[in-house]
């Protein structure tokens, strides 16, 4: 069975669009996902301890540095995680594909609100995405909606906390725009009428 | 009824959350403790050498270094501010966290494969150009706009 079948019967073997999570095969790679961040905590860990034997002053002022960052990032992660579990309660992947259907300049708005409020890793929308594309969404509108994935609400306290309103605002603004002429100049360089 | 099933969506949208955030934990812990080692290890002129204040070259090496690296954006925000701290510029920073999401070198066979290996190409090797794009207009903004 080939990538495109195996993604597809992970994601669709659920009942309809309402749960992505996806079946065995993807689970199995998750799981290898999750082992492998945990395997990179361990070998970080393990620098740490090596640290610790070589120079404990060095050590001593990384973990300083350490505890003053986390102290920081802790009540902004709270304030993630109330906004994540909100997002989530409203805003399903069925609710996006309704209206990814959308006609006209709809369309473009609805994609881009689309991929903003999109979550989960994004493989698990390329088999939703490439059915999408069979059913009349260009590749321009899935370009715009993958780019716009990078913009996140629920975690723009933390963006904030480092980068400040202003500049979250603006980028954000910068990439909307730019998420339009790359789905323009996309539909022109795969030769898609209109 | 509507209650009860409103109930169960809330708590399965907590649990989604809890999940999402636990699962990004180990890697969140070992960039902050990584950036602390780094932070402590290597003096702040390093960072000159390599970031020149050149707008372009900056921008290219951060949406390089971000399009190598993929994962959950709260990963690169808490990199990208930390690295800012250290003195490397904003215009860098920017390209590195845009290109963190918009360009997935890890994931472009998954790509290719359902969404056509054309598209895919065109898409990350545009979003590499763009991410450059964006952050220079995001710095040319911030800078007219202060």
């Amino acid at each position: 069975m080939n990538l495109k079948n195996k993604l597809h019967r992970s994601v669709y073997n659920r009942k309809g669009c309402e749960n992505l999570q996806a079946g065995p095969k993807l689970w199995s790679k998750k799981a290898k996902n999750i082992s492998s961040s945990w395997y990179f905590l361990i070998i970080v860990i393990l620098i740490y301890l090596i640290l610790f034997i070589l120079n404990q002053n060095l050590f001593l002022q990384s973990l300083n540095f350490f505890y003053k960052i986390i102290l920081k990032i802790i009540p902004i992660f709270a304030i993630v995680f109330i906004l994540m579990a909100i997002s989530n309660y409203f805003i399903t992947p069925k609710f996006i594909i309704k209206h990814l259907k959308e006609k006209g300049i709809k369309k473009w708005f609805f994609v881009i609100v689309g991929g903003i409020l999109s979550a989960g890793p994004i493989y698990m929308w390329y088999p939703l995405l490439g059915d999408l594309k069979n059913k009349g969404l260009n590749y321009g509108l899935i370009a715009c909606f993958l780019y716009n994935r990078a913009i996140k609400i629920p975690l723009f306290p933390i963006a904030i906390f480092y980068f400040g309103l202003k500049y979250i605002l603006i980028l954000s603004g910068a990439m909307i725009i730019i998420s339009i002429i790359q789905g323009i100049l996309l539909n022109k360089l795969m030769g898609v009428k209109k | 009824m509507k209650n009860i099933k409103d109930k169960n969506l809330m708590k399965k949208s907590i649990i989604k959350s809890a999940k999402s955030l636990w699962k990004s934990f180990p890697i969140i812990l070992s960039t902050i403790l990584l950036i602390s080692l780094i932070s402590t290890l290597i003096p702040k002129t390093f960072y000159t050498t390599i970031f020149t204040k050149n707008i372009f070259l900056d921008s290219f090496i951060g949406t390089l270094i971000g399009s190598i690296f993929a994962g959950n954006p709260i990963t690169s925000y808490i990199f990208a501010g930390e690295l800012l701290k250290q003195g490397i510029g904003l215009i860098a920073v920017t390209a590195f966290i845009v290109s963190w999401v918009t360009v997935g070198i890890v994931q472009l066979p998954a790509e290719a494969t359902i969404l056509g290996k054309k598209f895919a190409l065109l898409r990350n090797l545009t979003a590499f150009i763009f991410a450059i794009v964006v952050a220079i207009l995001t710095i040319l903004i911030l800078g007219v706009i202060k």
